[in-house]
Order: C-alpha cells, then structure tokens, then sequence
C-alpha cells in the first residue's frame, strides 16, 4: 500500500475501499483475526466459566481490571475482535461481489481468441496436417465439446484457429465458498438473536417445565422473547451412573442415562424416552441435553417439639471427579432459624492430612458432615441469596456431626434433629433452541464442496492453429493453466488435454507428427 | 488372549517400530551424506499469471540426488515401522474395545500413525525420499513423548466421546496432522534453498550438505501447496464436524473453548497462507512462514490445548 490517497472526498473513499478490498488487507485481516482469537484460550471466558473469571480479577487486582476493561475476559464478543471479523466480512463482500458479476460475464462469453504466437508456450506440440484446416477445425471442435470444453473458432470468414476454455467451475467454487461464508457468519447471527439457552438441576422423580423461572440459569437473544417458550414440560423418571472401576481411569464415568417421560404441550399425551449423554430429547425445536449429574442428599429437620420442620432432597454442588459435593440447608420456619451446611461424600473417608473426602463417585459407602447453625438466615433483607451458601453472619454455630444414611443427630442446644434418610441423584440439562444451527450446517457444508471444487478444479485453456509453414501446414497445440490459487508450476494436467487434443487428431487421420528430418 | 497380553503385544509393537523407526532415520541421514551430483538443470515452464503473462522460472543451485540405496533402504524401513505402528495402534484399539483415540497417549500414536501414512503414500505418486528425515524425526519425538509421558493405561471412554461423530473428527484430523507436518516440512526446508538460490545468483559457492541435496526452493514450496490445498478443506470438514458432535453433546456447535479457537486460528492462518499464495509480494518465504505458523498452531491444539485446565475437552487422561 505505498500509493498515497487522493485528496478529493470521493477519490478518497473510492480509494479507501479499494485497500479494503484488496487481497492484501484480506490476508492482514485474516491474520489479525487468528492473533485476536489468542487471548480467549489463554484468559477465562466470562461465557464459559464466569467464577473464574471472578477468581482471576480477585488474585491480580492490578492486571485483572485492566484486562477486563480492555475485554479480554469476553474476547469473542469485545469491540476489537467484531472490528476485525466485520471489517473481514466487509472486505469479502466488497471483493466477491463483482466478482460474482465478472464470473457470470465470463461464463457466458466465449473464451478469447488465439495468442499471436503460440510457441513461447510451454509444452506446446506441432502436427503436420493431412487433411484440410477446416476438417482438423471440426475435429478439434467436436473433441473439446464432447469433453466439456468452452470452443470458439476464428477468424470468422474463414477460421484458422481454435481457442478453449474450461474449468469454469474452479471460480464458481471459490464463489460459493466465500459467499457461504457469509452465510454461516449470518446463521450464527440468528442463533445469537432469537435461540434462548438455558440450565436446570432436576431430582430423580421430580419434574420440569419450560417456563423461564424454573431455570437456575437462563439466557436469551436480543429478540427471544422469554414469555412465550415452547409450553414442553417432563420428567426424570430414572438416572442411571455408572464409573470406572478398574484400575486405569478409576472413577471416570462410564454412563449416564436418564428415562425421561414428557410432554409436548400440558395437553399433549406423555412420550418417554431414554436421554444419553449424545443423545438428546429433542422436543419442539429445542434439545434437552444431560450435562451433569450429582446428589441430592434427603434430609429431615424435627423441632424441639418434634414437629417436621423441613423434608427434602436437596441438590449439592458437586466439588471435584470423586463426587465430593457441597450444599445447604435453610430452614426458616423453626424459630430460631436454622441453616445447615453440609459435605457429601458418595464413599466418604476420613484421613489427618485430607479431612474427610470421597474415594470413589459412585456411592459406595455415602455420609454427610454437616455443621449446624442457628440464628437470621437473612432472607429478609431484600438482598438475593444463593440457595448453595449459607449466609452466617447473623448467626451462631451450633455444632458438627456426621451422619450416614438413616442415622439421625440431636442438636446440641436441643432445638431438634437433623436426619439424614438417603440421598437422590440429580441430573442437569442443558436445554438449548438455536434457529441458525441448521442454516450454518447447510453453507458450511456448501463451503466445503466450494472449497473443493475451487482447489482442485483447473481452469484451463486450450488452442489449435493451423499455420503455413515452408509449404506445409502445422497445426500447432499448445495450452495454458490458471494453476489455481496456487500458482503452480506443475503443466501435468495440462498436457493431459494437450495429448487429448494431439491424439484424437491423428487417430482421426486428420494430423500426423512430425518427423525428425521434418524438424 | 487375555487383554494384558493383548496390551502387551501393542506396547511391544509400538517400541519396534520406534526402534525401525531409528533406523530409518539413520538412513535418511546416511542418503544425505552420500548424495551424487545431478546435472543442474534449466526449467522454462509457463502459467497463466493473473495478467495473463508467461512466467518463466530457472533453477539455478546444482542438487543432488540424496543417495539412492540409503533413501531407498530408509524408505522400505519407514514402511516397516509404519505396519508394526499399525499394528500397535489396532490392537490398542482391540484392547480398549473401542477407536483407538480415547486419551493423549492414544492420540499421539495414532497422528504419529497419520504422519507417516500420509508421508508413504504421497511419497508413491511423487519422489519425496529426500523429506523422509524430516517426517522422521518429529514422528519419532511424537512417538518418545507418548511412550515416556504420555502413557495412559486403556479405559472407555467418557460418554461425551460415545459419538460416531468423534471417530470422523478425528480421523480427518488425524490425515490433517500428517499433511500438515508434511507442508511444514517441506516450508522449513524451503528456507534452506532459498538462501542456497540467493547465494547461488550473488556468484557464491553453495556447499552445504542440506542445500545441495534438497529440490529448489520453488519446488518445496510447490509441495507445501498442493499438500495445503489437499488438508485445508479436509481440515474445514474437521472442524465443521467436531462441532456437529460438540451440538450432539453440549447443546452448541460453538462455544470458544480452547480447543475450538485453536482449531479456529489453525484454520485461519491456512487461509491466509491460501491467499497469500496469490497475493503479490507474498508467494514466496512470506508464505512459507505461514505455513510454518499453522503448523505450531495446530500442534498447539494438539498438545498445548490438552494440558489447559480449563477446556471441555481436557480428556487427555493424562496424571490420572
Ligand atoms: C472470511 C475470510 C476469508 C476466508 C476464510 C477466505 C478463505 C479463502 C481460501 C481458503 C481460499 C483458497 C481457495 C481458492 O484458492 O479458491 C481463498 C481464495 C481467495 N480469496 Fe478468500 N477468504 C476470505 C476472505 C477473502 C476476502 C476478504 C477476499 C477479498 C479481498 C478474498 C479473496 C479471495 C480470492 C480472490 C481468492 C482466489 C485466489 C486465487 O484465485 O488464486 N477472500 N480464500
């Protein structure tokens, strides 16, 4: 870019969107677009896993808000990064649309007439004639048609000359690939402005349906409209986990499946179906996918008075691969108010070092260690709490204990028990709608076949002429290649169509080499 | 047969071929160190340029045909490594009962598998026994790092990898890894002939032993084309296709996790490296470059990404 721009506005622009559509700020733009793409494997994504993105703030409070200003914690959706990908897209329309013209243009006009000299080529061949010029013309011209050749013959009195072209397609590829491009940047627009996403934690037994507050976590685009979900709604009749339990990757999970009963709208008949971790239930557009699982310890709190003051499973937030879980217990109709938090450990040890931990995933030998405390739960402030912490400032612990299934604790103070009967599993679904997922399949899909036929296509041409020579007459073949984008040295398929054309004239009868002497 | 001795027997296999593998690369060297003296030779080729131009094209350092016997004997050795590596990786699969590609070990086995496969049959159509040392010795560190580091016990595999989807992927990424490496090679050495060209054309004496025995710069770069142009839509059907399995498994066929942006930035740079190849001003070293800067960012995806705590697909299995 060493031209300077014009000085008149027009000129100015008109120059402008010259450098943008040039080839050269394509490739910059591609390269700055794979160098902005870097610090989003680096840093934690807000998108992906916002509490360590909260943690990475917190342990460098210098760098931390810094970056976060400058975006590098929402790198895919900050300003610069939608710079560089529009300003691409912008420089792609701007190239490949004339294009499209030009080709189309090209595609219905015959190709161009013969070079003056055909020698300087290379690999070009000479024949002499055994028949008339215009039997070894009509020869050539049926030859190249039937193998889907593009033939004009000149001059147009009396033609002297063949001239072919083919490999059209090699452009229309590359069209198609560019412009499906597009497309799929445009399906992955819709996807993010009208698809909605969103997490649910669901017990063994219990149920779910597609309202907006039943979800713990849920997102839509700018033009979801939240009030008028698909009214779908099922059940987790059964989970079933399996792990490892082998030596080698003990504890990994084997399988998951969970028997779901649902129902496409509350009128609807129940279907059932079983959900895998590939397989999800897709039910009115939307797909329900089994993401996580966990347990739901089952826990029941008395009074002094030994009045049921509470009764649930309660989900718990799974901590680490060997099913260590953590959760809490507000139970704020006892007066006072208590609150329990507690450890679950499928197959529970206890050692100096580890305190208690789980071994295993699967619950082999469960327990839960809880702590008890009474006091304001807080629930009243007005403030939202999380129902995974317990908010202790207004309170006072209690006490510790440990409980395996079916055993029961009295509270120290007295105040009543905390039993804990069993526990449920739990099962998390992500359920998703995106409207753009099959618009992108089918173009980058068209990409792909665009693509090939643009790399491996050949565009080509081909001219015969016939020359008088020292009182013979030559017909001379030669040949030329657009080696692709690839501006390939390598003639082979060329002279292919060079001995196509050579061959289909002698077996005609039409041409015969030229002998040594002859030369 | 018992799945130990099953595990046995694959392991075994997998050393021999290493221990083949040696060889061939002393071979390879041997071939280097040997090479006989072809004729220099003048080329005048035409094509088309984007004017519509001749474009005449001269090869101006001498090269010698590396020795034949000793590139010839690499070859065959090259080969032999590759069926016992073949061996190991299908009765790894056996074993596991399962595609072989459930964890880091097992993907390194089968890439350095990739490599070499794609390295022997390209080597059939057109005469590439003078890059063998070059394909050699990064599969053989590949094959070092799995054995030693790597090495995980068989297990199933996680459900998120239960997917037909996953053995598409990663088969074609699998040929990916072996094309790339190739380009990657052949761009390297690239560089060493075109220093040769340049020294050669300033009237100075070019001796050394990798210059003088390798194609013209020209022609490498030619390989790293048509090897490029062969991986980069295998390499887009790679990635449309872990998306598909990442729908069928998360719910989104994109989400920007490590492993996806690394497979996004690969794809890029060979894009650009594709334009550059036609743009003006960039064919030659700059594209070269290019090529070499996918490469590591494949690798990157390939192994850097794995180690990353933070990526969905951090199923190495490695540490555990
Ligand atoms: C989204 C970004 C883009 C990507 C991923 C991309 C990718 C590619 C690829 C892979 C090729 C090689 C296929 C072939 O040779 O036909 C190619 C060729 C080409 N691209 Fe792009 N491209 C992008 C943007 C652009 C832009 C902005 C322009 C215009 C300045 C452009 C112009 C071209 C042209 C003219 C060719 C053909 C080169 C030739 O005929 O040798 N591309 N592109």
């Amino acid at each position: 870019m060493t031209n300077l721009p014009p000085m008149t506005n027009t000129g100015f622009f008109r120059w402008l969107w010259r450098q943008l559509t040039s080839m050269k700020t394509a490739l910059v733009l591609l390269f700055l677009l794979a160098l902005a793409s870097v610090p989003g494997s680096v840093y934690p994504q807000r998108g992906v896993d916002p509490i360590k993105v909260r943690n990475f703030i917190t342990n460098s409070p210098t760098w931390g808000p810094i970056l976060d200003r400058l975006g590098f914690f929402e790198v895919y959706s900050s300003p610069w990064f939608s710079a560089v990908y529009l300003l691409l897209f912008v420089s792609l329309i701007g190239c490949v649309i004339p294009r499209v013209g030009v080709h189309y243009r090209a595609m219905r006009s015959a190709p161009p007439p013969v070079p003056r000299i055909l020698e300087r080529f290379a690999g070009t061949r000479e024949n002499i004639a055994t028949a008339s010029t215009e039997e070894v013309l009509s020869e050539v011209t049926e030859t190249l048609r039937k193998a889907k050749w593009r033939v004009v013959a000149g001059p147009v009195e009396s033609p002297t000359w063949v001239a072919a072209e083919k490999g059209y397609l090699r452009e229309t590829g590359n069209l198609v690939f560019h412009l499906s491009l597009l497309f799929v940047l445009a399906a992955i627009a819709i996807g993010g402005l009208f698809g909605w996403k969103g997490n649910v934690i669901v017990r063994e037994g219990s149920g779910f349906s597609n309202t907006v507050t039943q979800y713990d976590a849920w997102g839509g685009g700018r033009y979801t409209d939240a009030q008028a979900l698909p009214p779908f709604s099922f059940t987790l009749d059964k989970f079933t986990v399996d792990f490892e339990r082998g030596v080698a990757q003990r504890g990994a999970p084997r399988a998951f499946e969970a028997e779901m009963s649902y129902k496409v709208d509350p009128t609807a008949p129940i279907e059932h179906r079983l959900v895998e971790v590939n397989e999800p239930l897709v039910v009115s557009g939307a797909k329900v996918f089994l993401v996580g699982h966990g347990y739901a310890p089952l826990i029941k709190v008395t009074d002094e008075t030994g009045k049921a003051v509470f009764e649930d499973a309660v989900p718990f937030l799974p901590q680490d691969g060997n099913g260590t879980a953590t959760g809490v217990v507000k139970i704020p109709d006892s007066t006072p108010q208590l609150g329990i938090q507690a450890l679950f450990l499928p197959t529970a040890a206890l050692d100096e070092v580890l305190g208690p931990h789980s071994t295993f995933p699967g619950p082999d030998d469960p327990a839960v260690f809880m702590s008890a405390w009474k006091g304001d739960l807080g629930l009243n402030t007005g403030k939202p709490q999380s129902v995974y912490r317990l908010v202790t400032d207004n309170m006072t612990k209690i006490g510790l204990e440990q409980l395996k299934p079916g055993q029961s604790w009295t509270l120290p103070d007295g105040s009543g028990t905390v039993a804990f009967l069993g526990y449920k599993r739990w099962a998390s679904f992500q359920i998703a709608y995106d409207p753009g997922k099959e618009i992108a399949l089918i173009f980058a899909a068209l990409a792909i076949i665009g693509l090939t036929m643009s790399l491996f296509i050949r565009r080509r041409r081909v001219w015969v002429k016939v020359v008088e020579r020292d009182g013979v007459t030559v017909i001379q073949v030669a040949g030329i290649m657009r080696a692709s984008t690839l501006e390939d040295k390598d003639i082979g398929a060329l002279s292919e169509d060079l001995d196509l054309v050579e061959q289909a004239l002698q077996a005609a009868g039409v041409a015969r080499g030229i002998t040594e002497e002859e030369r | 047969m018992s799945p130990e001795s099953l595990a046995r027997i694959s392991n075994v296999m997998i050393y021999s071929s290493m221990l083949v593998l040696t060889f061939a690369m002393f071979s390879f060297a041997a071939s280097f160190a040997g090479g006989r003296r072809r004729a220099s030779s003048s080329v005048t080729e035409s094509t088309m340029s984007a004017g519509g131009a001749a474009v005449l094209t001269q090869t101006v350092v001498e090269t010698e045909i590396p020795g034949r016997r000793a590139s010839n004997i690499g070859i065959s050795l090259t080969w032999l490594a590759f069926a016992l590596l073949l061996a190991g990786v299908v009765l790894r699969g056996v074993w596991a009962g399962r595609a072989p590609w459930g964890n880091m070990y097992e993907f390194s086995i089968t890439a350095a598998l990739g490599v070499l496969g794609v390295f022997l049959i390209a080597n059939t159509r057109i005469d590439l026994r003078w890059l063998g040392l070059f394909i050699v010795i990064p599969v053989l560190l590949t094959l070092g790092v799995a054995v030693t580091v790597l090495y995980t016990e068989a297990a199933q595999l996680v459900p998120a990898l239960k997917s037909y989807w996953l053995v598409i992927h990663v088969l074609a990424a699998i040929i990916c890894s072996g094309a790339f490496t190739i380009a990657a090679a052949t761009a390297g050495l690239s560089f060493v002939s075109d220093r040769a060209e340049r020294k050669a054309a300033a009237g100075v004496e070019v001796t050394g032993i990798l210059a003088t025995r390798i194609p013209n710069a020209e022609r490498l770069r030619s390989i790293t084309n048509k090897t490029l142009a062969f991986a980069f839509p295998l390499w887009t059907f790679t990635v449309v296709a872990g998306a598909i399995w990442a729908e069928n498994a998360w719910g989104r066929y994109w989400g920007w996790d490590p492993k996806e942006t690394w497979a996004f930035i690969t794809w890029v740079i060979y894009a650009a490296y594709l334009h550059a190849r036609s743009t003006a001003g960039w064919r030659g070293n700059k594209a070269s470059l290019i090529a070499l800067a996918g490469w590591i960012a494949f690798l990157m995806n390939y192994f850097g990404v794995n180690f990353l705590a933070n990526s969905l697909h951090s199923y190495a299995g490695v540490g555990s």
